[in-house]
């Protein structure tokens, strides 16, 4: 597919997403076409089972949709010990809102930008993980709910306390207030960024090896494939499993 | 990698998407589970307790039966005296009735001999009535020898 610029283009070219508008207020279309689509399939699936859910014996879908969601609710239970209607359902649509967005990475990395480019569409990502906006903008609406429960339960006194005098009491305050500042911004760009680079490394192996001889190819795609697969489904976990985390410790009150 | 409004955007979606979940999919499932949770939990406890009648009920057949069969030994026991008895009764019934019988029998044969005597003893009365007429050759007058017929005849019986 190095069709010009040799290597580097092909890399690229793969890297680019299709994008209108210019400065901020650039839209990335792939990004957002596809991790809308995958949102509304976990929306079809999840809402096609719960429309005709029954406590009696489960059909296959309806097994496998409370499989998810007894495994999100179960980790809920396990780190968060308060009352909340939120988190459960929000764990469940991180992890497999993420999972989709990730599993489009198993697609061979030529297959959809083929089409697209048959379709007259040059540029197209379609992982929604390899861009940072899509990561960030989960770990920041996150991090707005940490911001909002921590005000909410503990108030806004408590938590400008908890901002200011922990962990070394009220003597230290700057100190204490940069420590708790960078702690909770590092909360969202951690999140946001280990799942970003894992998922664009990974893809990044994946366009490196569609680079390599036809003959080797499976020898290496194979592997990192199933590889991929832990990895992928790992992270969707892990950012679930800390956005629970991060959000049961801003309702803990010290 | 330039952050830009994608990010807004995909925010929005997020938003909706968790709505969505928090709203239409969350609730109705989770109800599921836990209404099948307490239908097993429902399920399990009838069953024990249905375990638990069969064994009471075992325990309550069992008594039955032990009281049926000690009531039927019983009936058969009386049943047996009552029997024993009845046997006994007929026995001594029998017996009666058998020494009555013979009783009756000793009378009639006692009776048919008197009568037999006091038959033969008219016979041999008149008879001898008779060879004293012949031996005498001559009538006897019964009224004159009443006394001598009847001191006879008494001689006879």
């Amino acid at each position: 597919m190095a069709s010009e610029g040799g290597t580097t283009g092909y890399i690229v070219h793969h890297l680019t997403p299709l994008s209108v508008g210019e400065g901020f207020w650039t839209l990335h279309l792939d990004t957002l076409f596809f991790s809308a689509v995958l949102g509304a399939l976990f929306i079809w699936f999840f809402k096609s089972v719960a429309e005709k859910v029954t406590t009696g014996v489960p059909g296959p879908a309806q097994n496998f949709a409370e499989m998810m969601i007894e495994f999100v609710d179960q980790q809920v239970k396990d780190t968060f010990h308060g009352q909340s209607k939120l988190i459960a359902p929000l764990g469940l649509t991180i992890f497999c809102w993420v999972f989709l967005w990730n599993m489009m990475d198993l697609l061979p990395v030529d297959l959809l930008s083929l089409i697209s480019s048959l379709m007259g569409i040059e540029y197209l990502r379609v992982v929604p993980s390899t861009d940072l906006n899509a990561t960030f903008a989960l770990s920041i609406s996150i991090f707005i709910l940490i911001i909002f429960y921590s005000i909410k339960i503990k108030g806004v006194f408590g938590f400008a306390k908890e901002l200011t005098c922990t962990p070394f009491g009220p003597w230290m305050m700057p100190f204490n207030l940069l420590l708790k500042v960078v702690e909770e911004i590092a909360k969202p760009i951690s999140l946001a960024l280990r799942l970003f680079g894992n998922l664009y490394a990974g893809e990044l192996i994946f366009i490196l090896i569609a680079l390599l001889p036809a003959y080797i190819q499976p020898l290496l795609s194979f592997p990192w494939a199933i590889f991929h697969i832990l990895i992928i489904v790992l992270q969707a976990f892990i950012f679930m499993v800390l956005t629970i985390v991060y959000l049961s410790m801003a309702h803990e009150d010290h | 990698m330039s952050i830009n409004a994608t990010l807004i955007g995909q925010m929005i979606t997020f938003t909706l998407l968790v709505w969505f979940t928090m709203q239409y999919i969350w609730p109705p499932l989770i109800e599921a589970l836990e209404e099948r949770k307490k239908k097993i939990a429902e399920g399990l406890a009838a069953a024990e307790k249905g375990q638990e009648d069969i064994k009471l009920a075992e325990k309550k057949a069992a008594t039955y039966l032990k009281e049926a069969k000690a009531e039927s030994a019983n009936i058969i026991a009386l049943a047996q005296k009552r029997a024993n008895d009845v046997v006994e009764e007929s026995k001594e019934t029998a017996k009666l009735e058998g020494e009555k019988m013979i009783e009756s029998a000793k009378a009639q044969i006692e009776q048919e001999i008197q009568q037999a005597k006091e038959n033969l003893r008219k016979e041999v009365s008149s008879l001898a009535l008779k060879a004293a007429e012949q031996i005498l050759q001559e009538e006897v007058d019964k009224a004159k020898h009443k006394d001598i017929i009847s001191k006879v005849s008494n001689q006879l019986g």
